[in-house]
């Protein structure tokens, strides 16, 4: 480093402007960023060096890496259709690969096919890479995509993804590499969905998945439900660059002290999924850093539009006046993550509405929106549980400023035990909690479409629906924008949900681990780490 | 071994026979009662109710609770233990790896908490009063107070965190040679001999000082006996009773009760194992699991009965 230095510069800038070259900031953008905040451009200019220069090292081969996730079970699974968690996908991203990807930025990469195009959003040929072979040094065909994609429809298989794959009606083999999906009405988000986790490639035939057989970056050596896997370096990986480590080994330590301590005397390299008080107990520490990912779920208020006091819109209205979201952020969430406007498109995403401004806090204005439904007096249940990250502490801060008006909002907190089967969706006020999705259509299909599965308000709108359908088939990205931005205010002022903030990940890793990136595909580099990390030498 | 010591042998037996057969009914309803069910778990969002349906049928949820009853005890009887429900295993391969994890946690632990507790606990006694058995008194009851987690978290923060001696958590897979050995159960059973041991010191100590206290021992005494004579010879022997007892109680909580131990230590013994198919709702582990701890907490129990009646010197 040169002698330039800056004053009141922070370890927390350093993330900041790391965190943002991740996400494809350019070194104008930056320089924007610094001047914004006070710190001259000359300054400015070597810490933009410093920050790209701890990203571009040269990857050394070589070392075993051990990293901890936060939940494990005997349910674990290496089928990539029933993988439910980041445990599930961490093994499966190991030893399988996709046909798509994503970036850092949620940008569309080829993996397994060359190409995949649609003329018309409803046919899209395939093309796959030459010259890929499984772990059992079967060659990659177009058979093997197509049994792959083929079992989510299997209602036996019990697939997460079957409700996304159904829409893919049609598959034909052209020729050993190259194939045809054709799905029930056009979609030009299929490569993007590809990309999702559970898509991932399994050989033609297969039914016992202890093996692991896949095309991916790491071989299996050994699988213990709930205890740990072990996976090492695919000498035959078809990618020129990567694994870098020799083995690879994941197990879940559920207790998150535990994980802290594990990581802090040298036991594993990467703790996953840490909360924010133990975030200090690593920051301060030497040989330690955090890798924050891009905002990846948020947890939401719902009220059910066709219940009681939902029902009444002025409630609503007075509801998402109430959330008093910087304080949620701050104190609830300790400042992890980015004020939300009550829509699910997560910040970063290319169609997310960022003119969409998120309702300020007003308790006057509540107060006369309760009034106006006739409920101030009354008492409210709001359901909470642990089940959702942070929903008790956001109704404890919703509750209160509720007090100050003369609102009465009961908060009754319920185990997190069989939260999401007997509480989530069905009780008249609750909380949610969402994941990442990548794109609008999977979270506006999953959520808000009139006959979503997971539509938390039980939203209604043929206007909606129909908008859905139309940007779905439309190959114009403009137009899509267009009609994805009005469904975004649409939800924002309509549905029964209100988003406070989304939720930004971290994890925590040793320091001579290099080339950890952040993924929107979720923490730990979008699960697929173990082939992108090496140990610096 | 006469008549009389054989029946009330024989009538322990029973009774633990009985308890089992109660005990299994108690298991079977108490799962049958979780709320949440499998199916829906199983098939997580992808949920239809049709799907639902099949699956519940498949997996007999449907019957009446008394055939599935049946069925079950059943299985267990010939030796089956079922199938996951989570991941199609049988049940008795998730078991034996993580019951034999468990089974070694415990028997170290008894290794050294047995020895070192009866020492500690007869000495205490022997010098009843002094400041040795004070000491003793003053640490058992320290300890005891303090909660298992807090001991475990302190212990790691020391040797692996600070003095980075031993690992944070227990990989039972990389157990080679005695270094290994040592290196990965150290603090958990560090951890559980501090909690278990200091249970069955202050049982031990006041069922010494007990028949210490009692005429023949006073005899015994006036009759010019030593004083590890008198406790060992006298004593000791009237004492084994509540004193097996105590151990059979202490050791019963190693083979279910280590929950939080296998937590913090990321140890795969078969409480946690437990505690993940509760969080499944995957009844045929969780009954195997639960069987399996009531049988471990009866032999425990019943041995500990019999040894007392073999020992009674009154029956001999």
């Amino acid at each position: 480093m040169t002698d330039l230095r800056t004053t009141n510069w922070t370890r927390a800038d350093d993330a900041v402007v790391e965190c943002a070259i991740r996400r494809g900031a350019t070194r104008r953008e930056l320089l924007q960023m610094l001047l914004a905040g006070g710190v001259a451009m000359s300054a400015g200019g070597v810490i933009v060096g410093r920050a790209t220069k701890a990203i571009a090292a040269t990857p050394v081969t070589g070392g075993h890496l051990k990293a901890a996730g936060f939940t494990s079970s005997t349910a674990d699974t290496l089928d990539p259709a029933k993988a439910s968690n980041s445990t599930d996908y961490s093994r499966c991203s190991a030893v399988y690969s996709r046909l798509s990807n994503l970036d850092r930025s949620g940008a569309v990469e080829m993996e397994l096919a060359e190409s995949i195009e649609s003329t018309d959003g409803k046919v899209w040929t395939v093309k796959l890479r030459k010259g890929v072979t499984f772990h059992d040094g079967k060659q990659l065909t177009s058979a093997d995509v197509i049994y792959s994609l083929k079992r989510h429809l299997d209602p036996n298989v019990g697939s997460k993804v079957n409700a996304i794959a159904k829409q893919m009606t049609g598959f034909k083999a052209l020729d050993d590499l190259t194939l045809e999906i054709t799905l029930a009405d056009a979609n030009a988000d299929l490569p993007t969905i590809l990309a999702l986790q559970h898509f991932m490639i399994v050989a033609e035939g297969t039914a016992d998945f202890s093996k692991g057989n896949g095309t991916g970056p790491f071989v299996l050596e050994n699988f213990e439900p709930g205890v740990r896997s072990l996976m090492r370096r695919n000498d035959h990986y078809w990618k020129s660059k990567g694994p870098f480590v020799d083995s690879f080994e994941f197990f879940a330590i559920s207790d998150d002290s535990s994980r802290v301590n594990a990581l802090l005397s040298g036991d594993i390299h990467v703790a996953a999924a840490i909360n924010p008080r133990s975030e200090r107990l690593v920051e301060g520490r030497p040989g330690f850093v955090l890798s924050k990912s891009s905002a990846n779920s948020y947890t939401n208020l719902n009220m059910r539009l066709d219940a009681t006091p939902g029902q009444n819109s002025d409630f609503v209205a007075g509801m998402k006046h109430l959330v008093n979201r910087e304080q949620i952020l701050r104190a609830a969430l300790r400042g992890r993550g980015e004020i939300g406007n009550d829509q699910p498109i997560f910040p970063g995403n290319p169609y997310r509405n960022d003119d969409l401004k998120s309702k300020p806090y007003d308790p006057e204005k509540a107060k006369f929106y309760f009034n106006k439904a006739g409920v101030l007096g009354q008492s409210i249940p709001v359901i909470a549980s642990e089940a959702a990250n942070s929903a008790i502490d956001m109704a404890m801060i919703v509750q209160a400023a509720g007090a100050e008006i003369g609102m009465k909002l009961d908060v009754q907190r319920v185990p997190s035990d069989g939260y999401w089967d007997k509480y989530w969706l069905k009780a008249p006020i609750h909380f949610g909690n969402i994941n990442y999705r990548p794109t609008p259509d999977i979270l506006f299909s999953l959520l808000y479409a009139s006959g979503a599965p997971w539509n938390e308000s039980h939203y209604k709108s043929d206007k909606f629906d129909k908008m859905l359908i139309e940007a779905r088939g439309s190959l114009d990205q403009e137009k899509r924008k267009a009609i994805y931005n009005e469904m975004q205010v649409m939800i924002a002022d309509e549905a029964g949900t209100i988003i406070p903030a989304y939720l930004t990940g971290i994890d925590a890793i040793t320091d001579k681990l290099k080339g950890m990136e952040t993924n929107p595909l979720g923490g730990m580099m979008g699960y697929r780490m173990a082939e992108h990390v090496w140990f610096e030498s | 071994m006469n008549k009389e010591v054989l029946s009330l042998v024989l009538s322990r037996l029973l009774i633990a026979l009985i308890t089992l057969v109660i005990v299994s009914f108690a298991v079977f309803t108490a799962t049958s009662l979780l709320p949440g069910d499998t199916a829906s778990i199983l098939l997580g969002q992808a949920a239809t109710p049709e799907a639902v349906a099949g699956l519940r049928k498949a997996m007999h949820l449907d019957d009446p609770a008394f055939l599935r009853f049946i069925y079950w005890m059943g299985g267990l009887l010939s030796g089956d233990l079922g199938t996951s429900y989570a991941n199609n295993m049988p049940v008795a391969d998730l078991i034996s790896g993580r019951f034999a994890n468990s089974m070694k946690l415990a028997g170290i632990t008894a290794l050294f908490a047995v020895p070192i507790a009866l020492t500690l606990g007869i000495t205490a006694a022997m010098v009843r009063g002094s400041l040795y058995d004070r000491a003793v008194t003053v640490f058992t009851i320290g300890v005891i107070s303090v909660p298992e987690f807090m001991i475990a978290t302190l212990a790691v923060m020391f040797f692996a965190v600070y003095l980075q001696w031993l690992p944070a958590i227990s990989f039972t897979n990389e157990v080679h040679t005695i270094t290994d050995i040592v290196r990965v159960y150290a603090m958990p059973v560090i951890t559980l001999t501090f909690g278990v041991s200091a249970q069955m010191i202050r049982m031990t100590r006041a069922a010494v000082v007990e028949t210490l206290n009692t005429p023949y021992a006073e005899m015994a005494l006036l009759k010019g006996a030593s004083r590890s004579r008198i406790v060992l010879k006298h004593a000791l022997p009237n004492a084994l009773g509540p004193i097996v007892n105590a151990i059979a109680l202490s050791l019963s909580y190693l083979l279910g009760g280590v929950i939080i131990v296998e937590t913090i230590f990321n140890y795969p013994g078969i409480a946690k194992l437990m505690v993940d198919a509760v969080a499944t709702r995957d009844l045929p582990l969780i009954q195997s699991c639960a069987m399996i701890f009531c049988v471990g907490y009866l032999i425990l129990i019943t041995t500990a009965d019999i040894i007392a009646i073999l020992a009674n010197p009154r029956l001999r």
